[in-house]
């Protein structure tokens, strides 16, 4: 494996723009000629569908859902970031670029995050263009608000249902094309290889998850966006079915996975309430705007919250540790998310967390609503309000918030280069999937822009060029009567076959549960060296234990959710033991990836720029073989690398 | 909490299908429904059983995905909110619940709690989109909308597409669906120039895939979990009318 970011010559500001002039065309009238697959309809998938249909390349698409709209694109809350300057706040293409390299904690590449922050306008203008309702002003101007932290005001928004509405968008525009004939969508069909013929990727087998039925699709290239990993610690604010089995099957066939360790952990959730839940729900960031953060002072009265013995209302501010306003006095309660997620959890580590398991923190607008009025946050933050309510059963106007961090986002992802090709010549992968554009830690607003600009402005360039590359003569060319294909068909239906006829005693949700349990624990929010040891072993005896005590009821040939689990778990598994090798290989912190050997005499996180400045990328070599590790060095040219400070 | 769970089984779309009663016990009142539903899908698999097919993803009421009928009600007893959101303290301890899948001609059920909803994209499909090529598009702020306006086409546009309006409704109608989309789109600037297009092409899609005509009964506006309201539909009317008396006159509107 061989890595090459293809990162163009000249200055930041003219590599896209020059990029794009090398880029080979295809000429229009031959496009229909080539087969495209993309698998995905979130942002970045359906956004690419749609783009590359419009350009005149057949395209089918496939998703797990019964519909494309469902991606879980559709449950971001708070907004999209575009350095448009609407503001007047100082905003610009150069700092939006250079808050999302220092954000990421410097371990992003330049060139892929300058080219995002160009893009972040034209996204805005494409999906007002395509009915998206963002807010507006009374004077009908779209209106912005600040988010996670950043400086200026450039987040766009659409009540707290951005996701879905951008998501509707380009969900829109997928449906238009397919409407035309010019994208074949393939619902309830999960990916379940990647095939590759001659090493360039040409195809995939996918299960009809309502007929069982395994089959094989060809095409001239394939464009992976099927999201991120997050449910690989079981409880995570991700919807049920994410997964990462297509990205690892892919990694298996050869496509290098970078930064696997690099997890976000997003500090407002609601607190876990039992071992019988499913999901995280995530309440939006912005209630830091006006909330604050605080456990009892004392481990003896955040006991007595706990058992119910003590109101927290009734806790006056000396026997309160408002600890983010305390540890960060500029940021306060909008320091960064994995800052805040952090010193939760050493609240609680401390015995001052609160919540029946301990394991909560208050977010309180006693405060907020004294200097506003109720009336006022009711009209900021009235819907959230409702939602706690609805899923607690607590009144937050009247009894403090409680919140705790949850896995959220995944910075890791299938390694690309600036094409978003991937080590597998031919296989694209953009959005969440692909480890490009936040470094160590992702900003607030961030990924539905880079989902956006993946698939609307960066794919359909880049993927016409490998088309164009390839020739017309190869157009549509290799089918799947290609031997290569009922070679990884017979691999997928053989490892279908083996789960079903484990006939074990423990569910695949009950194995899924263990893995969570463990990742969470050793691979969380604070990471060593012993509890990474740990952990691997642990997850080989887990692994073993599966393919022999595993139990999936039911059949193949019909809708099985009880198979498709088990498929995804067995995946889960397997990339859980990379993650945390991923983890003990980079001996610092940064970002989202903490390692309590490497932090300040005050807690801060500690990175190691001389040793580790480089993405990690690691090549499978079969299974059970340690896998390699491959390093693509960053080079900071216009950037100064430095501490992160919130203080 | 304990229940009585009697559940709608169907092995296939071909298969016929009948309600099957099942125990639960212990159930926290914290927990979501569906949590309920994992809860007994574990048991049965415990049991070598093999477990109801239900479909969901968010589990926060946005995907759309979840569709179960609820004691008769789509998506629950509560106002607005959609099955994966329901608690079970809204339930009595020691209840009987009975669960079934969207019942709606157009919506056929492909095993136990799960049906197939395509026609709702296929009335997508046809028009609820507005054309702009990537690429193409002026900047943001070049159509001022105002904020009524705006707030007006978001309040439409938060139709998560679930169906329960259509298992609701005793025609089967998808009005309130294809309303939604259209009074969402044509009520923005960059919605108007397919307006009256979008509009003949939706309705007659929705009839083409079997959805019943609308006779203002209402239950779609009491089921739906996003409280989308009944003037969506007002809309769609006096649009679909104008487009009908143009392309009478033009071919193409
Ligand atoms: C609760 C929540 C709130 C968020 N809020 C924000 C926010 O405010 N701002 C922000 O910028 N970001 C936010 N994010 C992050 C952001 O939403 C995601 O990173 C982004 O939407 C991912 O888009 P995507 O297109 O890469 O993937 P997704 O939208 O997850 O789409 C994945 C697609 O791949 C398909 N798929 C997956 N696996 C397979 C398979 N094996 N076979 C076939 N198809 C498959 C799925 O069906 C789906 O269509 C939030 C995330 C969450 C969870
Ligand atoms: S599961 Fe997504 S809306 Fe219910």
């Amino acid at each position: 494996m061989k890595l090459n970011a293809k990162i163009p010559e000249g200055p930041l500001t003219q590599k896209w723009t020059s990029h794009k002039f090398n880029m080979k065309l295809v000429n229009p009238s031959n496009r229909r000629k080539y087969n495209v697959i993309v698998v995905g309809s979130g942002l970045a998938g359906g956004a690419a569908a749609a783009s590359l249909a419009e350009q005149g390349y057949n395209v089918s698409c496939f998703c797990y859902q019964d519909s494309p709209r469902r991606a879980h694109s559709i449950a971001a809350q708070g907004g999209i970031n575009a350095s448009k300057n609407y503001q007047n706040d100082g905003d610009s293409v150069y700092r939006l670029f250079y808050d999302t390299v220092k954000g990421g904690d410097y371990r992003a590449r330049e060139a892929n995050v300058y080219r995002l922050a160009e893009l972040s306008s034209d996204i805005i203008d494409q999906c007002v263009a395509n009915g998206v309702p963002f807010a507006r002003e009374y004077g009908g101007l779209l209106a912005n608000r600040s988010f996670g932290g950043a400086q200026v005001s450039r987040t766009f928004y659409a009540r707290g249902q951005t996701g879905q509405q951008l998501l509707l968008g380009t969900y829109s525009a997928l449906s238009r094309q397919i409407g035309l004939g010019k994208v074949t969508m393939y619902n309830r069909h999960e990916m379940l290889d990647l095939v590759k013929v001659d090493n360039h990727a040409k195809g995939i087998i996918v299960r009809n998850m309502v007929t069982g039925k395994v089959t094989s699709h060809a095409a001239d290239c394939v464009v992976i966006a099927t999201g991120g990993y997050g449910n690989v610690f079981f409880l995570s604010t991700n919807a049920q079915g994410c997964n990462v089995t297509a990205a690892f099957r892919a990694h298996k066939q050869g496509a290098g996975f970078a930064n696997p360790c690099y997890t976000q952990i997003h500090p407002t959730c609601i607190p876990v309430h039992g071992d019988k839940q499913s999901k995280l729900t995530l309440m939006s960031e912005s209630l830091r705007n006006d909330g604050r953060i605080w456990v009892p002072k004392f481990a003896e009265d955040a006991a007595k919250v706990r058992d119910g013995m003590l109101d927290p209302n009734a806790l006056s501010d000396d026997k309160r540790d408002y600890f983010l306003e305390r540890k960060y006095p500029s940021f306060g309660n909008l320091a960064p998310r994995d800052i805040s997620s952090r010193a939760a959890k050493e609240a609680c580590d401390e015995g001052r967390g609160v919540a029946s398991t301990g394991l909560g923190v208050f977010l309180d607008f006693r405060d907020a609503i004294q200097r506003d009025g109720k009336k006022a946050i009711e009209e900021r933050y009235g819907n959230l309000f409702d939602m706690y309510q609805c899923i607690t059963g607590d009144n937050p106007y009247v009894t403090p918030m409680m919140i705790f961090p949850a896995v959220h986002y995944t910075m890791g992802g299938l390694w690309v280069d600036y094409n978003l090709e991937s080590t597998i010549p031919g296989m694209f992968v953009g959005g969440e999937a692909n480890f490009s554009d936040h470094g160590a830690n992702r900003l607030g607003a961030s990924a539905l822009m880079q989902g956006l600009s993946d698939g609307y402005f960066i794919l359909p360039y880049t993927v016409g060029n490998y088309l164009g590359e390839q020739g017309v003569q190869a157009a549509g060319k290799i089918t799947n009567e290609h031997p290569a294909f009922a070679e990884a068909e017979n691999r997928v239906r053989a490892r279908i076959d083996k789960l079903l006829s484990i006939n074990g005693n423990e569910s695949p949700r009950s194995f899924h549960k263990r893995l969570g349990n463990i990742i969470w624990e050793y691979c969380g929010m604070a990471r060593s060296e012993e509890g990474l040891t740990t952990a691997i072993a642990k997850i080989k005896e887990l692994r073993k234990d599966f393919w022999s005590n595993l139990r999936v009821v039911g059949e193949s040939g019909n809708i099985n959710p009880e198979l498709e689990r088990a498929g995804r778990v067995a995946d889960f598994i397997e990339f859980g033991e990379l993650m945390c090798r991923d983890a003990l290989m980079r001996e610092e912190s940064c970002g989202g990836h903490f390692r309590i050997e490497h932090q300040t005499e005050e807690g801060e996180a500690l990175r190691d720029d001389e040793n580790f400045t480089f993405t990690g990328v690691w090549e499978h070599l079969g299974d059970n073989v340690e896998p390699r590790l491959h390093k693509e060095e960053l080079i900071y040219e216009n950037v100064k690398l430095a501490t992160r400070s919130y203080k | 909490m304990d229940f009585t769970l009697r559940i709608w089984r169907q092995k296939d779309s071909v298969s016929r299908g009948e309600l099957v009663e099942y125990k639960i016990h212990d159930v926290s009142e914290d927990s979501s429904f569906l949590e309920m539903l994992d809860i007994l899908s574990e048991n049965l698999v415990e049991d070598g059983k093999v477990p109801m097919a239900f479909d969901y993803d968010c589990r926060e009421g946005i995907c759309g995905m979840c569709s179960l009928t609820i004691n008769g009600i789509p998506h629950g007893p509560e106002n607005g909110t959609t099955a994966c959101q329901l608690h079970m303290r809204h339930f009595n301890d020691g209840q009987t619940i009975t669960i079934e899948p969207w019942r709606a001609k157009p919506f056929p059920v492909v095993k136990d709690l799960i049906v197939d909803r395509s026609p709702l994209d296929k009335i997508i499909q046809s028009g609820g989109f507005i054309t702009s090529r990537a690429g193409s598009a002026t900047d943001a702020n070049t159509h001022l909308i105002n904020k009524g306006t705006a707030d007006y086409a978001m309040d439409a546009a938060a139709c998560i597409g679930c169906g329960a309006c259509v298992a609701a409704c005793p025609n089967a109608s998808a009005m309130l669906f294809t309303s939604a989309k259209v009074a969402h789109m044509n009520s923005l600037p960059q919605g108007k120039p397919e307006k009256h297009r979008r509009a003949l092409a939706m309705v007659s899609t929705m009839d083409d895939e079997g959805f019943g005509g609308c006779t203002n009964i209402g239950e779609c506006e009491a089921a739906c979990p996003k409280n989308i309201s009944l003037d969506v539909i007002a809309h769609l009317n006096r649009d679909y009318s104008i487009a009908q008396v143009k392309s009478f006159f033009k071919p193409y509107v």
